[in-house]
């Protein structure tokens, strides 16, 4: 068996609300190897970050397994849990309000460190806080600096430098670039992946552009209303999508070239609401293939291609 | 007056710029528009370069204090907008020029129904009866792919996609001559997109709509765009036909664009990120406001702006470079 | 070539931008807050040297019956009263009593209610039901009426108005606390405090409080003012400082029986207790307008 980092298994997170239960994550299972990444992607409301949040344990998970590094993370102690968040960081999505305004630069960067008293002496922290600033493209004159001084990419770089401070081996990145504009999201896309090969990183990358995602991962996760609904390593999943949501998805994203004239599938309405859900194949409302027996229980992720899997009543 | 009448919009060097407390703003620098009739221009850029500036100051929306607005000249479909009292100006708004705003959330009313709401526009510009104004909304609800019934729905009853198409209803209920989308599509989801970008299409083809849309996607402007003007720093950097921008780039800056997009068909390649940030616009760069990020730049980038100059008859590029027989940029996308 | 199209070097200034500095620069802008400002200073000034100047048997409490109701004049810049105190004297003292008890009891109020607030924001579900019940119950009894019910039960003294005029003030606090804290609890700063392994105290304590400061020292300057008021209701009452202290509320009170022929005797005190609170309110706006963040570019 190769080197498994993470496993998860029969993840689900429920949440009550006034009309029912909401399923935001529903029985989600998949392996990741070190040092890779996998990419979830899906359109909002699918439960992409709360599976990527439920796998740290920012949110308890309803049911399910995380394994990490062997040990399901989901039966460890508060404390014990707290130790281990060394090893797993997350990168949020909005650069604005991940970095508390009253803190500065320096103050942010060496609070994992300070925390985890990874480092004690105060020269020691300083230098750390100076490397990290270097290692993300930060220059040394904004140690003292409030983050609202600064503009996105420059945040994004601070919560980057902070994920960085305890040496964690996963990152969860949750939509880490699509608050910034597109030149400034290409210099963090390329210091993601430089960090990654330098360190060793395994990266588990959340987002809802699919070109972004096909730039940076090794598999390619496609989320539903909380479900799996394909997996493949990226080049297959782009070469040969099979789910029809993954096709629609991928005929959907807008591409700046002229030479290429696709063919548009359109979806039928939008993503049904997650709360009380009936036992059926989720996408079968907006599916442009769907048939009778789609409506009779939910499609299981099945392996069609080696490595390719598809939860779908008409293949595999 | 015959020059002006072959276009729907006429600009001609307009400059924005907000005064306040911590300096002057510099928004926009002198920029011209022509947009013919059923045309669609796609006006591209990042954060911060003027685009949505561009749309308020031809509505005549700028909020002023602190903004200050100059221009030579602003013809809409021949009329001259500039000398327009204020209820002559707001008669223009609605009917004449529309404007889809990025975030349907913020624009509709949450205390009327959405019925009422596009009846509002009809009302004032049509002149319709309020029961004739909401049959009429009614339709245009059913144009835009929602159920007529619906109308009596408050907005908070309809998801994202919905919210955009009722936005889009209201903007087009009085048949605009000219419709500006800012970013009409940013908040919503990839396939949701897919469909607001495409019933807005075609409704621009039934209506006979001139369009200018907003966004800094190029993608969506390869999809429904006659003619691209990229914007940097407050100016138009390059303009001409999609062909001619996507396919023969010119400035330095379009290319750093395209080459900062992940690009489908070689995906380990590393990107190619325009290096440095955005120009401060309090504080512009005497020179090109590129020039600083620029890896073509020379001394001679640093003296004055240089100004749009005619490549072909379709094709312009403000790029001092082009002063030096034989330049051409990397870009190689295609090659 | 590349040296010229480097862009140009910013001073390096490692220096710390202070916050304070920050509100300072804005504050400096508002004329009504710097009049404030000016005003409170003046009057913190006084309370501090009026025991220099003046002698409190002497000066302050001690009768002097042949000088009773006398007009301002220069002896007397503000007349004397009925027992031949000079009021000026006694009005400048009063100062002390009042900042005092509005300050102290400011200060109580805050300490509970922020803490009231902060743990029924944090924490939630039932525990915030009750705090939030018990504190509509508080908020719909008239302030006085409450610190009147305060006093009555504890005593007559200096310490037990200021006690009963900081639970009257309570409610507001632990509203606006647990306001802000649930506002900031829900920001991404404090799941990433989370996400490195932070005590839930030590949040609360280092993200989420320090992210709610401004609006509660607003919350803190204008109710300093209300407090005063309810010092001086209370003391007109007599039921606040005992007398013959001069508080503020208490002289009114003296004085309103010679109020058609002596109105002096009202009019400088009442005069004290709106301008104390006047500026503490000027103030308290400037400081909104200056720490709100919608109004910063």
């Amino acid at each position: 068996m190769a080197d498994t980092i993470l496993e998860v298994r029969n993840l689900k997170k429920y949440f009550k609300t006034a009309r029912g239960m909401l399923h935001a994550v529903d029985d989600i299972s998949f392996t990741l190897e070190r040092g890779k990444t996998l990419g979830l992607v899906g359109e909002s409301g699918c439960g992409k970050s709360t599976t990527g949040r439920s796998i740290l344990r920012l949110i308890e998970p309803s049911a399910g397994e995380v394994l990490f590094d062997g040990t399901d993370i989901c039966k460890l102690s508060s404390g014990e849990m707290r130790k281990k968040r060394k090893d797993m960081q997350i990168i949020f999505q909005d650069p604005f309000s991940s970095l508390d305004p009253k803190k500065t630069v320096n103050q942010i960067i060496s609070e994992p460190i300070r925390e985890n008293r990874i480092l004690t002496k105060k020269h020691a922290i300083e230098e750390k806080v100076l490397e990290l600033m270097e290692t993300v493209g930060l220059a040394e004159r904004l140690i003292n600096s409030y983050p609202h001084e600064l503009d996105g990419g420059r945040r994004q770089r601070i919560g980057i430098a902070r994920a960085l401070a305890m040496q964690p081996k996963l990152i969860v990145c949750d939509e880490p670039v699509s608050a910034l504009d597109v030149s400034i999201q290409a210099q963090i896309l390329n210091l993601l992946k430089t960090l990654q090969e330098k360190m060793g990183l395994t990266y588990i990358f959340i987002t809802h552009d699919l070109s972004v995602v096909n730039h940076f991962s090794n598999d390619i996760a496609v989320m539903y209303l909380g479900q799996i609904v394909e997996k493949a390593p990226a080049e297959e999943l782009f070469a040969n999508p099979i789910h029809p949501y993954t096709k629609a998805l991928l005929s959907a994203i807008p591409v700046p070239d002229l030479s290429e004239k696709r063919q548009r599938i359109s979806l039928k309405g939008e993503i049904t609401s997650p709360i009380n859900l009936p036992d059926a194949c989720r996408f079968a409302n907006r599916c442009f293939d769907c048939q009778d027996g789609c409506r009779e229980g939910i499609p299981q992720l099945r392996e069609v291609t080696p490595n390719h899997f598809v939860a779908c009543f008409l293949h595999g | 007056m015959s020059e002006t009448e072959k276009h729907i919009l006429d600009v001609k060097n307009l400059v924005v710029r907000y005064e306040t407390e911590d300096g002057i703003v510099r928004a926009i620098n002198g920029i011209d528009i022509q947009l013919g009739y059923k045309q669609t221009l796609g006006l591209v850029g990042e954060t911060g370069a003027g685009k949505t500036t561009a749309a308020l100051s031809i509505l005549r929306l700028v909020p002023s204090p602190p903004g200050v607005v100059e221009c030579d000249l602003l013809h809409i479909d021949g009329l001259d907008i500039l000398s327009l009292p204020d209820h002559k100006m707001e008669e223009v708004r609605g009917k004449e020029v529309s404007m889809i705003f990025q975030d349907p959330m913020t624009v509709l009313n949450p205390v009327f129904t959405v019925g009422e709401q596009i009846a509002e526009s009809l009302e004032i510009h049509e002149h319709l009866s309020h029961k004739d104004a909401l049959q009429r909304a009614e339709s245009m609800l059913e144009l835009v792919g929602i159920p007529g019934s619906r109308a009596n729905e408050y907005p908070h009853q309809f998801s994202g996609g919905m919210k955009q198409r009722v936005v889009i209803a209201i903007a087009l209920a009085c048949s605009p001559k000219l419709l500006i989308a800012d970013e009409p599509t940013t908040a919503l989801d990839v396939t949701i997109q897919a469909q607001v970008l495409e019933l807005m299409s075609q409704l621009k083809d039934k209506y006979d709509t001139s369009m200018i849309m907003i966004t800094h996607d190029l993608g969506i402007v390869a999809e429904v765009c006659d003619k691209v003007a990229v914007m940097y720093a407050g100016r138009i950097v390059e303009q001409g036909l999609l062909e001619d921008v996507f396919n023969h780039t010119l400035h330095p800056y379009t290319e750093g664009l395209f080459n900062s997009l992940p690009n489908v068909k070689n995906r380990t390649a590393m990107l190619k990120p325009i290096r440095g940030l955005m120009p401060d616009p309090t504080n512009l760069p005497s020179g090109c406001a590129f020039a600083p990020r620029c890896n073509y730049a020379t001394e001679a980038c640093l003296g004055e702006p240089p100004a749009l100059r005619a490549v072909s008859d379709t094709h312009s590029v403000a790029c001092a470079a082009y002063n030096t027989p034989g330049f051409h940029i990397e870009k190689g996308r295609d090659a | 070539m590349e040296a010229v199209i480097k862009q140009k070097t910013i001073s390096k200034q490692y220096k710390k931008r202070s916050a304070l500095g920050a509100i300072w620069r804005q504050l400096r802008k508002n004329k009504g807050a710097i009049i404030g400002l000016v005003l409170v200073l003046f009057l913190i000034i006084m309370a501090l040297i009026s025991p220099l100047i003046f002698d409190y048997k002497a000066d302050i409490t001690a009768q002097n019956l042949q000088e009773r109701l006398q007009s301002p004049s220069a002896a007397h810049w503000f007349g004397t009263d009925d027992m031949g105190r000079d009021v000026f004297a006694r009005v400048m003292y009063g100062t002390r009593y009042s900042l005092a008890v509005g300050v102290v009891a400011v200060l109580i109020a805050l300490a509970v209610g922020v803490t009231l607030g902060a743990a029924a924001g944090y924490v939630g579900g039932v525990f915030e039901n009750i705090i939030m019940r018990v504190c509509d119950i508080f908020s719909s009894l008239p302030s006085v009426l409450l610190a009147i019910a305060v006093v009555s039960a504890m005593g007559k003294s200096t310490v037990n108005l200021m006690i009963a005029v900081g639970i009257a003030s309570m409610a507001p606090f632990v509203r606006i606390t647990r306001a802000a804290v649930l506002t900031v609890r829900g920001e991404e700063y404090v799941e990433s405090a989370r996400a490195i392994g932070m005590q839930e105290g030590k949040i609360v304590l280092t993200h989420i409080l320090p992210n709610c400061v401004s609006q509660i020292i607003v919350q803190a300057t204008l109710r300093v003012g209300q407090a005063i008021i309810a010092a001086a209701q209370l003391s007109f009452l007599g039921l606040g400082v005992p007398a013959p202290a001069p508080e503020w509320g208490s002289m009114l009170s003296a004085g309103r029986s010679y109020i058609r022929d002596y109105s002096y005797l009202t009019l400088y005190p009442g005069l004290a207790i709106m301008l104390a609170v006047l500026s503490l309110n000027l103030i308290g706006d400037g400081l909104r307008d200056a720490l709100d963040p919608k109004l910063k570019r």
